[in-house]
C-alpha cells in the first residue's frame, strides 16, 4: 500500500542507519549492559552514542531537522538495541513513543513546533508519567489536575513510576483538564525536569529492566498552558500512544529473544564442532525455539504493517476500532509471554554456562529481563480490555 | 429519529458520571464518562432493542460519540438490515 504522503526520509540511509545502530550497539551498548543491570544505573553511555548519531530525534519529521524515520523503522532501531542491552532498548522505545505523541498531535502548535526543533539540536531526552497512585495502571482515568489561570498552569501528581525521570530532560504527564474535569477527561502536559520537584517515593531494585530507572516520584511542576498538548488525552493514546508502545516494546522483546537464540545457536554449533558424527539433540531443540521465535516476529511485524498502514492513511477515526485495539493488545500480550518462553528454550539448549552469570554465554540478564515484559502494563489488564471488546467483536 | 430511545437506553444502561437529562443530543458521551465497559453494555442493549447488529466497522469511537451519533448508526442499520 502507498503511503498517502511521500515519506520525506532518506530512505536508501536506513540499512546504513541500522549498521550504525549495531555498531553502537556492540562498541558501546553490550559492553556497559552488565554494569548497567549490576548496578540498576542509567545506561549513559549507549545515550551518548545514540545522541552522537542524533538517533533521540529520529521521528521527527525532516523539515525539523530529524531523520523523519516511520514508525516501522523506529521499531527496527529498538529490535536491534534490544539485542544488545534491553533495558537501554526499553529507554529508547518509551522516548520514542513520547516524541510520537507530540510529532502525531502537537505539529500545528507554536510551542511544539519549536521543542521538536529542540528535540533535533539539543538531542533531547523525553521521559512520561501516566500511572497515578489510586489509579494505578489505568491509563485512561487520572486523580491529578491541571490548575490553571489561563496563561500559567500548576501540576502535582504522586507518580508509582516514572522511567528515567531524574536523567530526563522532560517529562509528558497525563493529568484531568481541569480540578472539575472528570477523571478520564484528560490531557496530556510536558514538563521540563529542570523546572520541576521530585521527591522519591518508591525505589527500582528490580529483577529485570533495571536499567530504566523507573523510580516512583511525587512529581510538581509547572509552566505555560502552551505546554498542554492540543489533542484530547484519548486520541493521542488511541492513535499514538497505546499502538507505538506496543510496536516498540514488541520490537525490543524481540531483539532479546533473537540474542538469546543467537547464544543458543553459538551453543549447538560448539556441539557440533566437537563430535561431528551425531548432531546433538540441542539442534533439535534450536530448531524448536527458532520456529516460535518465528511466529513471534510474524504476529509482532503484521501488527506493525497493519499500524503502518493506518498512520500513513492518515484516519485518526481508524484507531479507536474495537479490531484495532484487540490485535494491538494481542501482540502486546503474546510478545511478552514468547520472550519468557523463547529465553528459558535458549537457556535449556545452552545448559549451565548460561545459567553462570560470568560466562560469555550467560542469559541470566535476557531471563530476567524477560519476565518484566508480562508485567509492564499487566497482560491480564490487557486480556481484561480484549474480554470487554470480544464480546461485541464479531470477526477472529 | 432515535434520539429519545437511545436516551432511554442510555439512561437505563449506560451508568454515566454525568445524569442524562443533563446532556444535550450531540454532547461528547466520553467527556460525560463512557469507558469500553459501559460502551459494551449500552451496544448490547441498543442491539436487542432495535433488533439490529452493530458491524465490526462501526466498532469506533465515532460511533460511541454522542446520543446523535448512535441514532445515525441505528439508523443506518434499521435502514438496510443485514
Amino acid at each position: 500500500m502507498e503511503p498517502a504522503t511521500a515519506p520525506a526520509a532518506p530512505k536508501s540511509d536506513f540499512g546504513a542507519l541500522i549498521d550504525d545502530v549495531h555498531r553502537i550497539g556492540s562498541d558501546v551498548v553490550l559492553p556497559h549492559a552488565p554494569d548497567v543491570d549490576r548496578d540498576a544505573r542509567f545506561p549513559h553511555e549507549a545515550f551518548a552514542a545514540l545522541r552522537a548519531e542524533r538517533l533521540l530525534s529520529a521521528y521527527v519529521p525532516v523539515e525539523f531537522g530529524g531523520h523523519g524515520l516511520t514508525m516501522t523503522e523506529i521499531a527496527r532501531i529498538c529490535e536491534v538495541l534490544g539485542q544488545y542491552c534491553a533495558s537501554s532498548a526499553m529507554v529508547y522505545a518509551m522516548h520514542q513513543i513520547q516524541v510520537a505523541c507530540i510529532v502525531h498531535h502537537a505539529a500545528d502548535s507554536p510551542f511544539f513546533r519549536a521543542y521538536m526543533q529542540r528535540l533535533v539540536d539539543e538531542q533531547l531526552l523525553l521521559a512520561s508519567a501516566t500511572t497515578e497512585m489510586g489509579v494505578g495502571g489505568d491509563l485512561r482515568s487520572s486523580t491529578c489536575a491541571v490548575e490553571s489561570d489561563g496563561t500559567g498552569f500548576r501540576l502535582k501528581k504522586m507518580a508509582p513510576v516514572i522511567s528515567y525521570a531524574l536523567e530526563s530532560d522532560a517529562i509528558l504527564v497525563t493529568a484531568r483538564s481541569a480540578p472539575d474535569a472528570d477523571t478520564s477527561d484528560q490531557v496530556l502536559v510536558l514538563l521540563d525536569r529542570h523546572e520541576s520537584e521530585f521527591e522519591e517515593i518508591a525505589g527500582w531494585d528490580t529483577l529485570g529492566f533495571r536499567g530504566t530507572r523507573s523510580l516512583g516520584f511525587g512529581l510538581s511542576g509547572g509552566g505555560h498552558v502552551e505546554q498542554i498538548l492540543p489533542a484530547p488525552f484519548a486520541d493521542i493514546l488511541a492513535q499514538s500512544m497505546h499502538p507505538f508502545a506496543h510496536m516498540t516494546w514488541g520490537s525490543l522483546w524481540l531483539g532479546l529473544a533473537t540474542d538469546a537464540v543467537r547464544k543458543a545457536r553459538a551453543s549447538v554449533r560448539k556441539k557440533m564442532a566437537k563430535n561431528p558424527d551425531v548432531p546433538p539433540v540441542t539442534a533439535l531443540r534450536l530448531a524448536e525455539v527458532d520456529e516460535i521465535l518465528f511466529g513471534m516476529r510474524s504476529g509482532l511485524y503484521e501488527t506493525m504493517a497493519e499500524y503502518q498502514r493506518l498512520l500513513d492513511a492518515g484516519d485518526p477515526e481508524a484507531f479507536s476500532n474495537f479490531g484495532f485495539s484487540i490485535r494491538v493488545n494481542n501482540t502486546k500480550v503474546t510478545c511478552s509471554e514468547l520472550v519468557v518462553d523463547i529465553v528459558g528454550r535458549a537457556l535449556q539448549i545452552v545448559g549451565i554456562s548460561g545459567y553462570k552469570n560470568d560466562s560469555s554465554s550467560s542469559l541470566g540478564r535476557h531471563l530476567r529481563d524477560a519476565y518484566g515484559a508480562a508485567l509492564m502494563v499487566n497482560n491480564d489488564r490487557i486480556r481484561g480490555h480484549n474480554a470487554t471488546m470480544q464480546v461485541v467483536y464479531r470477526q477472529s | 429519529m432515535y434520539q429519545e430511545q437511545i436516551r432511554k437506553i442510555i439512561g437505563d444502561h449506560g451508568r454515566l458520571a454525568t445524569d442524562i437529562s443533563e446532556l444535550e443530543n450531540d454532547s461528547d458521551l466520553y467527556a460525560a464518562g463512557l469507558t469500553s465497559l459501559i460502551t459494551v453494555n449500552l451496544l448490547l442493549a441498543i442491539e436487542d432493542h432495535f433488533d439490529v447488529e452493530f458491524p465490526d466497522e462501526l466498532l469506533s469511537r465515532r460511533t460511541f460519540q454522542s446520543i446523535n451519533a448512535l441514532s445515525d448508526a441505528v439508523d443506518g442499520l434499521v435502514a438496510q438490515p443485514s
